[in-house]
């Protein structure tokens, strides 16, 4: 299909500011009579807070209060409370805030108070705590329950609640070992199929233990808020990844009508996950600014950012995978133990689910446990589960692959999920998916027939490795609304309530209405970012969902426009609004063009018809907080507005596979990816240039997880050793590939108005599982079963020093 | 304007002359982003005394552009390249491009990430930073 818009390159409207400085951030606006707050974080892993004496800091000139857990609502486990007091359960946790005339000041306060702190016993691997007799790291508990409906008083964490789960010891040992823990206890389980018969008809069967190790976020722009009252509103300066959909969760926060909020946030400096919705320290800088009646900045540290910037979960398992003489996956049989950190869910389903999908078994049995420790709280992070489960399941594909004596690519392609894909537990079905296509267009454009058989002994210490790993996430959902305003001068306002969270998504998306509307992009107006700009309610920015669940609702908000276009024209000239059409920004009578009118003419004529088409009355079925802004924008032009109730059926899926050539140096257990090559499956490609955005900045983060990344903590005092980025370790330009070759599938989704799906997460998985494969492909097939693989494993394992691999030790050294 | 002993350069611009584009990512001259030019050589802002650039030409990412407002070459390469995603750590990079470009106007793709190699993207846009490097120094048509 020819496009006017899609799939064509564009400036959107902010990078300009990025590159000139002119793009401002939370941190980057100064109110008059602002005042510098900062936190106070536990010195101890676990415990409570016994007394707090602030007199001392309360003293110093220009030191103007503190704000503590006693100034915000209860919040018992297991929420993620934003000032810590009876459950204090990591070093790191906030303790309150004191905020002062200047950050100096501020910060010379928190060193004269004093908290004293009653101590509890902690714990940092999950399985520790689910030894029996292992300590627990709330006094209540080791685990999230789900139990919808029976919330504890006060939390907000609706429908769970800390409960207690105890291994044997024998079943702890064996799952350390490596070996399925018989009879163990679960608190998530799903199969589908006759596993056991499944795993009897395969020839060939491997059994293997992981390890994935959680890591930061580390957005560069540490979490960052502003806010100020004036006349009953509170106008908030933030940081998050996702906007209007936010709108309502921070109200909550502040205990306020969502109309006497004003959320600002232009620009985000990184999210990955870990923003996707208000995040509990937005509660201190609201209420914090309303105590003192001051504007109130709070900007947290580079350290803290680890602390409370959230993180990934990691993952101890056992999985056991059977193919068939032709290298199908018969059953796979997977159980996992989460490390949710002090707060979080875990994400083991979600890993099983990049199971089922990419490999389509015929049977598949999951169970899954989400463990409590005392370390950082974890939350979404980039493809959560599935990626990790992509990293560590590749080499053993690969395996599997090659003792059934099946090309590792062929067997992904056999696999791989068709049209008539299923997926999870209830074997659902798919939007649409051209895997097998992708992954012939990556293997050509990798030239992995040729690849293969080259040589793996480059010289006497650098030995050359091939891998391919493919990403999964679910990617697009629908139900938000479109807002349009056509103003008089003709100008075509796209307002959308997408975040900019550094995709440009929140203007590729807008292009949707652009492009149904026939208009120049040079007259169109991208209007986001700014509460009082009268947004819509637009979906929640993570798991890839953007592209696809946002371009159908800017395509039924055009419709909408285009709809009145034509009524305006059929009232002004006659006939029914069928017998017109639209083109040239015109609307015009199809059998004479000369009956027409402009697009702002027509806006003109919308204003004077008043009703519908200028915002005076609108749908009933659209969200409030899109209804607040139509009524905002009442009179003002030609209103478009409408809720996404296009069909869709089955799971949207994002895929990407990738393709990774290193060479590994033997004696320094380094390794230089000297190519790397990507296909996204993801849909028509809205902008070429946003997808390899998009593909490479996943790339990195795959390198990252696969070599770099995570969490170390030290047992004997629960401290984490890396709360720095040069420790935690994001990749440089040193780690990474000095070109990356990525492209899309460019094959329409027909569940989206222009065939868009996302991609974000996939981007990720499929080059962690690349590399993953690759470094075990230069190691003759050596499984280290976990992530990340670091230089002094692969020199203890070229050493044969017996690194133990199969102990299923987490975030300690 | 009073700086104190101990004022960071990052501490100035920002804060004291409301030059905001100088970011602060870490604080502790680890990711980058408050690269400014001292002398054109690019310094960390934040780990720098202000005391310590007194009588040196200091150029923020705001004073990058000519008198007529054409931006430089290394921000129109960067636009064209679409090499900013998050777009925080951006103005380090920007910096960090302009001085290897006028220490060495047509670097090699490794020689330019060997000398951008202190700023850290997060996102991970490095290959679209290299890309407005070498589009910047007219060897990318």
């Amino acid at each position: 299909m020819t496009y006017m818009h899609i799939g064509k390159d564009f400036t959107p409207p902010d990078v300009e500011g990025k590159v000139t400085g002119a793009a401002r951030y939370a941190e980057d606006f100064k109110k008059d009579g602002m005042v510098f707050a900062r936190l106070l974080g536990s010195p101890i892993p676990a415990g409570r807070v016994v007394s707090i004496d602030a007199s001392a800091a309360l003293a110093i000139p220009g030191v103007l209060g503190i704000f503590t857990a006693d100034d915000l609502p209860p919040a018992p486990p297991p929420s993620n409370p934003a000032l810590a007091k009876e459950w204090v359960t990591y070093i790191g946790q906030p303790i309150l805030a004191v905020a002062a005339e200047s950050d100096h000041l501020a910060e010379e306060a928190l060193s004269k108070i004093v908290v004293e702190y009653q101590r509890r016993p902690f714990v940092v691997d999950p399985l520790d705590t689910l030894t029996e007799g292992g300590p627990d790291p709330y006094p209540n508990g080791n685990t999230l329950i789900r139990n919808a409906g029976e919330a504890a008083a006060g939390t907000t964490a609706s429908g769970t609640d800390v409960g207690r789960v105890k291994w044997s010891i024998d079943q702890v040992a064996a799952f350390r070992a490596g070996r399925e823990p018989v009879g163990a206890q679960f608190g998530d389980e799903w199969s589908y199929g006759d596993v056991a018969a499944r795993f009897a008809e395969c020839s060939t069967v491997i059994e293997e233990p992981f390890v994935t190790i959680g890591q930061p976020h580390h957005s560069l722009e540490s979490r960052t808020g502003m806010a100020y009252w004036e006349n009953g509103k509170c106008y908030f300066h933030g940081s998050l990844q996702s906007h209007t959909v936010g709108h309502d969760a921070l109200s909550a926060m502040l205990e306020i009508d969502p109309a006497n909020l004003v959320f600002i946030n232009e620009n985000t400096g990184g999210g990955f996950g870990s923003k996707i919705f208000p995040y509990p320290m937005m509660a201190v800088t609201g209420r914090f600014a309303r105590k003192l009646n001051r504007p109130v900045q709070l900007r947290i540290t580079r350290a803290e950012e680890f602390y409370i910037g959230s993180a990934r979960s990691g993952m101890q398992g056992w999985i056991k995978i059977g193919l068939k003489d032709d290298g199908r996956v018969g059953a796979v049989d997977v159980a996992i133990v989460n490390d949710a950190g002090s707060g979080g869910g875990g994400s083991a389903s979600s890993s099983a689910e990049h199971i089922s999908i990419m490999f389509q078994p015929e049977a598949m049995r999951f169970r899954g446990l989400a463990m409590y420790t005392n370390t950082t709280p974890r939350g979404a992070q980039r493809g959560p589960g599935q990626n990790e489960m992509a990293a560590v399941l590749a080499p053993m594909i690969d395996k599997a692959a090659n003792l059934a004596g099946v090309d590792r690519v062929a067997m992904r392609r056999l696999n791989a999920p068709r049209m008539d894909g299923k997926i999870g537990a209830r074997q659902g079905g798919i939007s649409s998916s051209y895997m097998p296509e992708a992954i012939d267009k990556a293997a050509q454009m990798f030239n992995w027939d040729q690849k293969r058989s080259l040589p793996r002994e480059i010289s006497a210490t650098k030995v050359r490795g091939i891998g391919v790993g493919q990403g999964f996430h679910t990617a697009g959902s629908n139900g938000y609304d479109g807002l349009i305003r056509i103003a008089p001068d003709g100008t075509i306002y796209l307002h959308t309530g997408v975040g900019n969270l550094g995709t440009y998504s929140y203007a590729g998306v807008v292009r949707a209405a652009a492009e149904a509307l026939q208009c120049d992009w040079d007259n169109c107006v991208v209007v986001h970012g700014h509460g009082d700009l009268n947004l819509p309610h637009s979906t929640y920015q993570g798991g890839s969902n953007t592209m696809f669940t946002e371009t159908r609702s800017s395509h039924v908000a055009a419709l909408d426009v285009i709809q009145k276009l034509k009524e305006i024209a059929a009232a002004e000239f006659g006939g029914a609004a069928d017998d017109y059409s639209i083109g040239g920004e015109r609307v015009f009578r199809t059998s004479d063009s000369s009956k027409g009118m402009s697009y702002g003419e027509a806006a003109q004529k919308a204003i004077a018809m008043g009703g519908k088409y200028s915002g005076m009355e609108y749908p009933d079925d659209i969200h409030r907080t899109t209804v607040r802004s139509v009524q905002a924008m009442q009179g003002t032009g030609l209103i478009g507005v409408a809720k996404d109730t296009l069909p869709r059926s089955g799971a949207v899926p994002g895929m990407a596979i990738a393709f990774c050539e290193i060479e590994l140096d033997k004696e320094t257990g380094k390794f230089d990816i000297v190519d790397y090559t990507a296909v996204a499956e993801c849909g028509t490609v809205v902008h070429p240039k946003g997808l390899r955005q998009a593909m490479n900045g996943g790339g990195i983060w795959g390198f990252g997880m696969a070599g770099f990344e995570r969490h170390v903590y030290d047992p004997q005092n629960g401290l984490p050793a890396n709360v720095g980025l040069y420790q935690s370790k994001p990749p440089t330009y040193l780690d990474v590939p000095v070109h990356m070759n990525t492209a899309g599938n460019d094959m329409p989704d027909p569940q989206s108005p222009v065939g868009a799906r996302g991609i974000g997460e996939p981007a990720q998985g499929c080059a962690v599982a690349a590399l993953m494969s690759a470094i075990a492909d230069a190691l003759d097939g050596h499984l280290f079963n976990r992530t990340p693989v670091t230089a002094d494993m692969i020199i203890n394992h070229v050493a044969q020093n017996g690194f133990n691999t199969g102990n299923l030790k987490t975030n300690t050294f | 304007m009073d700086v104190a002993p101990q004022e960071t350069l990052a501490h100035t611009l920002r804060y004291k002359l409301g030059l905001t584009g100088t970011k602060l990512g870490c604080n502790r001259g680890e990711c980058g982003a408050c690269t400014v030019l001292a002398d054109d050589v690019n310094i960390y802002a934040c780990s720098t005394l202000t005391h310590e650039v007194k009588n040196r030409a200091v150029v923020t990412v705001e004073g990058l552009r000519a008198a007529d407002g054409t931006l430089h070459p290394v921000q129109a390469a960067f636009i064209e390249e679409l090499s900013p995603a998050c777009g925080f750590c951006t103005a380090g990079q920007v910096m960090s491009a302009v001085a290897l470009l006028k220490a060495n106007p047509r670097p090699t793709r490794e020689e330019a990430r060997l000398a951008m190699s202190g700023n850290v993207c997060r996102c991970g846009a490095y290959d679209h930073y290299l890309n407005g490097v070498m589009r910047a120094s007219g060897q990318l048509s």
